[in-house]
């Protein structure tokens, strides 16, 4: 008789298996992490040094709920037919439900084998412990994991060059009146920032661009992406399209076996999306628990994101659409959000930026109005004046 | 022994907000509940202690404003991902339309 299989021990997985416990299921309970450390937080990673490790709960919590964890190995093979999975040392797990939360790696290129990434907590112990005063860092890619460490790097005292591709920062995720003002502040911090810029190749102590270009480096980290991690779902004839795909309860085309975090490619709004997302991480993880002990809800939750670079902080909710014109509201002391609406006037996109937490009650007053599909008039929002808690009042 | 401390007036709270009182190296928060009671917490979340002043209040719940983590700040009880570990509350009341907490 088996019970419910967690592979993947990251913010996903965790979540989920502490759900299962929350919900009542008194089964058995394995989450399968291939790393030797207890669960622990990624996002502190690019943020702190020296990297302090943030575990998501004490040991001890594991045990409270009955959670066997087992870590150092990981998922090898999927025997749907017997529900059974085969890990890597050779052990097996039977069981009524698994769940897939294997999460992304670091994306690579070919010729980059030289490139550092940065993803685990021994990455970044491998990193930030060859940063200090005058190192020459490259870092190829200016989205949200490059240019956090590019803050942290400059806050060691390192020689900092961004290297991305597009013409601007961060354009997979934010608007770019708000990359612009990330630009501005990693300028004027000493970054030296590079768009529009191709790397060639790497050598021993270079990073050479198309344009012929040599930047010296001690050390090259690549943060161009994350690719989910879907071996185990292709091999066992599961269908994968830029991640595992999963309806809208987060189940496979097999009933049995459930898919959720950085790995899943399921139903947004009427359209498949994969995220890289720590709160959509936890959230479907929670969500994939529930649809295991047999909810049929649907995952409907706004996707939610944030970094921090030096004081800078940004929050985004919802997904902007390229197509869509921003409508700007003031905050107060430089800080804003540029909110989008729908062709109906629903709130779609909320992304916003300012020292600290400034813009946080905004954005997640947004998320909700995101969430419930309130139509607000864009005068209305743009108004300094305007409490936005009052539009979720009706 | 009770350890009553003026926190602020009644006025400094709106309704279904909250406001942080400093005191003695010590930081809390002070909610005003949409049904007019008066409550009070350790100002610093739990997750990674950033100060709970900036967060949504909404309904008995205090939303933080770094990470969405949420407690019940009538009883200090973690309610999300990625807090874990409850609130620390303290008893208060109201005189003479000021608030005071226990801080014994």
């Amino acid at each position: 008789m088996g019970g419910m299989v967690i592979v993947g021990a990251g913010e996903c997985g965790v979540r989920a298996a502490f759900t299962l416990r929350e919900e009542g299921y008194e089964g058995t309970v394995t989450l399968v992490g291939e790393e030797p450390h207890l669960p622990y937080e990624r996002p502190p990673l690019s943020k702190n040094a020296p990297p302090a490790v943030k575990l998501i709960a004490e040991e001890t919590r594991y045990r409270d709920l009955s959670i066997d964890l087992l870590r150092g190995t990981r998922g090898q093979r999927i025997d749907r037919e017997n529900r059974r999975l085969v890990l890597a040392d050779g052990r097996t797990l039977d069981y009524d439900r698994l769940l897939i939360a294997t999460g992304a790696r670091a994306r690579r290129f070919a010729g980059m084998e030289k490139a550092r990434t940065l993803r685990s907590v021994g990455d970044a112990d491998a990193i930030l412990s060859a940063i200090g005063a005058g190192t020459k860092l490259v870092i190829i890619g200016g989205g949200f994991i490059g240019l956090e460490l590019a803050a942290t790097a400059r806050g060691l005292g390192a020689e900092v060059t961004v290297l991305e591709a597009a013409d601007r920062l961060m354009a997979r995720a934010v608007p770019a009146e708000i990359a612009a003002m990330f630009e501005d502040r990693h300028r004027q911090e000493g970054v030296r920032l590079r768009l529009g810029a191709k790397v060639e190749a790497l050598e021993e102590h270079a990073v050479v661009l198309a344009d012929g270009s040599r930047i010296e480096a001690d050390i090259v980290v690549a943060g161009i992406g994350a690719e989910p991690i879907t071996g185990l779902a292709a091999d066992a004839g599961l269908a994968v399209d830029n991640g595992i795909v999963v309806d809208g309860c987060l189940r496979t085309a097999d009933s049995s076996i459930f898919a959720a975090g950085d790995c899943c490619s399921f139903p947004y709004r009427g359209a498949p999306v994969r995220l890289e997302s720590w709160r959509c991480a936890q959230d479907q993880g929670a969500h994939a628990a529930r649809a295991m002990l047999g909810c049929g809800d649907s995952f409907v939750r706004v996707p939610w994101f944030w970094s921090d670079q030096y004081d800078l902080g940004l929050q985004v909710a919802g997904l902007a659409l390229a197509d869509r014109p921003f409508l700007r509201r003031e905050v107060g002391d430089g800080a804003f959000v540029l909110f989008q609406l729908d062709g109906q006037g629903r709130v779609l996109s909320a992304s916003g930026v300012g020292t600290g937490n400034a813009v946080a009650r905004d954005i997640s007053i947004a998320e909700k109005l995101i969430e419930r599909g309130i139509v607000v008039a864009p005068e209305v929002l743009c108004d300094p004046g305007t409490r936005l808690k009052q539009l979720l009042k009706g | 022994m009770s350890q009553w401390v003026e926190a602020c007036a009644v006025d400094d709270v709106e309704e279904e907000d909250l406001i942080r009182f400093d005191h003695d190296g010590r930081t809390f928060a002070i909610y005003r509940s949409p049904d007019d009671e008066f409550y009070a917490t350790d100002g610093l979340c739990t997750h990674e202690h950033v100060h709970l002043a900036d967060g949504l209040v909404m309904d008995h719940i205090i939303e933080c404003p770094k990470h969405n983590g949420r407690f019940d700040y009538r009883t200090g009880e973690a309610k999300g991902a990625p807090v874990c570990v409850n609130l620390r509350t303290y008893p208060v009341k109201v005189e003479a339309g000021r608030v005071l907490i226990d801080l014994s």
